[in-house]
């Protein structure tokens, strides 16, 4: 599991920014004046790749720590914390 | 440790349904408020945010976007810093006095055509202030309940805390329904009709509740802690800048509530959309068919609640996110499927067809100039009946140019819609069941969520710490389903479900985030 959890940790590192730079062609690829949904409108991508950016750099920290062996035991109580 | 030995462990029982009643309806009403925006957002928009104007269009978009993803975490941090600091029960009281306040005065905000552009910032602001108060009400709100309950109760406790996200869905559409259907279409959409009182019976409710909880006290844990002076003075830094309780934080949001949110989210509201925008049905029925599949299914938020005391909260919570990747699109196609009237449509005119028009509404036509030329639209209804007894409404809206010299031609792109579909009644009660699944996934990722997470946090910052990942994995991972779907299916136009990969992928990434990290020990002390 400690392995797994290594190798997991990796793929997470790699995925944080990959889904930034899929949000980022898809916001490229989806922005136009004329269309009239959401998806064609600057507003919500820069509110949403605005929020995701963070989550994304926590799921490479998420992945970081994972790598580290951070997560291989799991505090019993918040003493451990 | 037996049942009698872990009793006399834990806190006195006695008067937590009263705990558990005046936090949980302060929770619903604040839901409620949160809703019902969402569900008039039609009229708010016709009223607000009129269409062909760009500053009126940018604040719509605003008040959709920035309420759920900016200002609920946002709300989270501030208030559940707030919640750490001066107390539990202070804190999500004033949350309460906000929501209710902005939901008000949503209701008395004139129309666009009465003040102008003054509407649509004054509504952009009121929705941003119900975020922001949202996100600062359920980590209150579970952290007090669970810290009045015992162990091995607490889950069950929370629970009830659990059911008032879907309870005010409930009554946000039992009061949305009652208002609408007591009146004509034309009076509840007027500038001043009949979709603002759901807003304005906000306040007593708002008031009912106020009431109830300034006789509350603080919670047993954090007055303990408050009078022993070991309260956090910086809650966020501690949440956020103590590596080990950052660890747990992100643990939270990628192995439990980020594949929470998009379950709730697909349960409770993209099945909804899904409904009336891509199966088409029929208003009314649209609502009955969620209003009873929720109604079944909220009871067991309790028994997923109470369940996870006895086995631990990490394997149903996984389950609900295991079935809902396997399950969502054999449902959704089903769902799609059983209400496809191309086939029987198409075979109207064969021998022994019962196919037949119920109704057709007499034509009305707008003529008006274009280009020199005479131009009418001539909107035309016809009510049918199919073999297999669904109901629809065939609406067509045909553009007819007058040239100069007299001829007509018709427009290219007159297609006829098939709009309002009313199912037979067994297929209304399949619909039903397939839509009370996906809530009782829902029940089942969401019931144990809270004891879940108040256990992970110590109880200085359990507020703060606890917030912030649960917003984030509802407010902006489930928000973001529409958002995603839509997208997705601008870019896969021959698949109709391939809005549901979203969900699929986020919820199958939780699970196998959960399965690996998390583990299934119930805290049994949280008075850390």
């Amino acid at each position: 599991m400690k392995q797994l959890k290594k190798i997991l940790g990796l793929v997470w590192m790699i995925l944080g920014p990959v889904i930034i730079c899929f949000l980022l062609a898809a916001a490229f690829e989806n922005i136009h004046a004329q269309g009239n949904k959401d998806i064609n409108k600057p507003v919500p991508w820069i509110i949403i790749i605005g929020i995701f950016t963070p989550i994304c750099v926590g799921l490479v920290i998420f992945g970081y720590y994972s790598w580290k062996g951070e997560f291989d035991e799991l505090p019993q109580s918040s003493a451990g914390l | 440790m037996n049942y009698l030995t872990r009793m006399n462990n834990a806190p006195a029982t006695k008067g937590i349904g009263k705990v558990i009643f005046s936090s949980s309806l302060g929770t619903l009403i604040e839901w409620y408020d949160f809703y019902i925006f969402g569900m008039l957002a039609k009229t708010i928009s016709v009223q607000f945010f009129p269409e062909g104007n760009d500053t009126a269009a940018l604040l719509s978009t605003l008040a959709i976007f920035a309420a759920g993803f900016l200002v609920r975490p946002f709300g989270a941090l501030v208030f559940g810093r707030l919640g750490d600091m001066i107390g539990r029960k202070s804190t999500f009281l004033l949350t309460l006095l906000l929501m209710g306040g902005s939901t008000f005065l949503i209701g008395l905000v004139p129309g666009y055509k009465t003040i102008g552009i003054v509407a649509p910032l004054l509504v952009l602001l009121l929705r941003l202030v119900q975020g922001l108060a949202l996100g600062g009400e359920y980590g209150g709100a579970a952290t007090y309940v669970a810290e009045h309950a015992p162990a091995h109760r607490r889950g069950y406790f929370t629970s009830w805390i659990q059911t008032t996200a879907t309870l005010g869905l409930f009554v946000a559409l039992g009061v949305i329904m009652a208002v609408k259907g007591s009146m004509s279409e034309l009076s509840f959409n007027a500038e001043w009709g009949g979709w603002r009182y759901p807003f304005w019976i906000s306040i007593l409710l708002v008031g009912l509740s106020v009431y109830i909880r300034l006789k509350m006290e603080e919670s047993p844990l954090y007055a303990k802690l408050k009078s022993s002076g070991e309260t956090s003075a910086n809650p966020l830094k501690e949440s956020f800048g103590n590596k080990a309780n950052f660890k747990m934080v992100l643990l939270a949001l990628f192995g439990a509530v980020m594949g929470q949110g998009v379950i709730w989210y697909t349960g409770q509201f993209y099945a909804q959309s899904f409904l009336e925008n891509t199966v088409k049905l029929e208003f009314m029925q649209n609502r009955e068919i969620m209003l009873w599949a929720i109604g079944l299914a909220t009871p067991f938020f309790l028994v997923f609640g109470a369940l996870s005391d006895r086995i631990g909260r990490k394997w149903i919570m996984m389950a609900g996110m295991l079935l809902g990747v396997v399950l969502y699109r054999p449902i959704f196609g089903s769902l799609l499927k059983s209400a496809d009237i191309t086939e029987a449509f198409l075979k109207r005119d064969q021998p022994g067809s019962k196919t037949r028009i119920i109704e057709r509404e007499p034509v009305k036509a707008d003529s008006s100039q274009k280009n020199g030329e005479l131009q009418i639209v001539t909107h035309s209804k016809t009510h049918w009946l199919l073999d297999n007894e669904i109901a629809f409404t065939e609406s067509r809206a045909d553009t007819v140019f007058s040239g100069k010299t007299g001829d007509m031609h018709l427009a290219a792109d007159a297609k006829p819609q098939q709009v309002d579909k009313i199912l037979p009644l067994s297929l209304k009660w399949k619909f039903m069941g397939l839509v009370w699944i996906m809530i009782v996934l829902v029940t089942m990722v969401y019931g144990p969520v809270a004891a879940f997470l108040v256990e992970l946090f110590p109880t200085r910052i359990r507020y703060t710490s606890m917030s912030l990942p649960y917003h984030i994995g509802n407010g902006v991972f489930g928000g973001l389903v529409p958002f995603i779907a839509t997208l997705l299916s601008a870019s896969f136009t021959t698949d109709p479900l391939v809005g549901l990969w979203y969900p699929i992928a986020v919820a199958a990434l939780c699970f196998l985030i959960g399965t690996i990290y998390l583990s299934n020990r119930i805290d049994k002390n949280v008075q850390d």
